[in-house]
């Protein structure tokens, strides 16, 4: 993408993570090292009053960091902001999207802002994020 | 609620170093599940890859914190990250971390919430800021369940 290329209100394209399995949480607490046995001990869930484990909030936040520099490109991230609302849960369906709100010059480059968003297939809004992002005028 | 000593509050704590590995940017890249190229070849960290900071300093790093956190109590509100450089594998990140800002509000079911900002800067190998990392967690007066 660049910045002659992109509008404001322009839609990012989804990044679908279609079923989320226990194995993606389990992978996800050893890539991270985030061990709190609520995402992978059901029993320990179970006590802690949840019907099962449930996803970190920041593999879903790694879902929609992926969704937004697939649009930008990874090294024009410039900041990346997400608030985690409702949790997900093994089956659950996630679509990673988002839209530009804004196109502008700023500390020598062309940057664009952004408003993201990941969902459950319910609707509910899992997290939800704004970014930053520098873009190259035009193709070369 | 939380003991909180504002002496501390804008403090940096000990600097930690962390060595970023190929091979942890691929395991974490594929976690996120980001087939990206430049993660395949440690070019780049993925955007969220300083979350494995985790991994150099233990428990949650609370060393010089401002505020004892309670954490039967606490939610993880809001995540933030500043990309100042690119970071690849192979640097060596030098971090440190402080409490930047703690305020009370009321919840909307009633009783307070502590909004603790925590912000840890990380430099490279020639002392350059390559992120800032900046997260807001939230104490509540009853227990959460995660």
């Amino acid at each position: 993408m660049t910045f002659d290329e992109v509008q404001e209100g322009q839609a990012i394209p989804p990044f679908v993570v279609d079923g989320l399995t226990r194995t993606d949480l389990v992978r996800y607490a050893g890539a991270s090292g985030d061990f709190n046995p609520i995402h992978h001990d059901d029993e320990f869930a179970k006590m802690a009053g949840n019907p099962t484990v449930f996803g970190h909030g920041m593999l879903t936040a790694g879902f929609v960091a992926k969704c937004v520099t697939d649009f930008v490109g990874p090294e024009n991230l410039r900041r990346y902001k997400v608030r985690f609302a409702t949790r997900v849960w093994p089956g659950d369906t996630i679509t990673c999207q988002g839209r530009v709100t804004r196109k502008y010059d700023e500390a020598g480059e062309h940057r664009i802002d952004g408003e993201l968003v990941a969902l459950r297939q319910t609707g509910e809004v899992a997290v939800s994020g704004t970014f930053t992002a520098a873009l190259p005028a035009a193709r070369k | 609620m939380a003991e909180i000593d504002r002496s501390l509050i804008g403090v940096w704590g000990p600097e930690t170093t962390m060595h970023v590995e190929l091979g942890k940017i691929r395991e974490f890249a594929r976690a996120v599940k980001d087939d990206k190229a430049a993660y395949r070849d440690g070019t780049l960290a993925p955007p969220t890859f300083l979350m494995t900071l985790a991994l150099w300093i233990g428990d949650m790093g609370q060393t010089r914190s401002a505020v004892k956190l309670d954490f039967r109590r606490l939610l993880h509100g809001e995540q933030e990250f500043e990309y100042v450089k690119p970071i690849r594998a192979g640097d060596v990140l030098r971090f440190r971390s402080r409490t930047k800002e703690v305020f009370e509000k009321q919840g909307k079911r009633g009783g307070k919430m502590l909004f603790i900002v925590g912000e840890t800067e990380f430099k490279n190998q020639r002392d350059e800021v390559v992120a800032y990392s900046r997260n807001t967690v939230i104490e509540t007066e009853g227990a959460v369940q995660g």
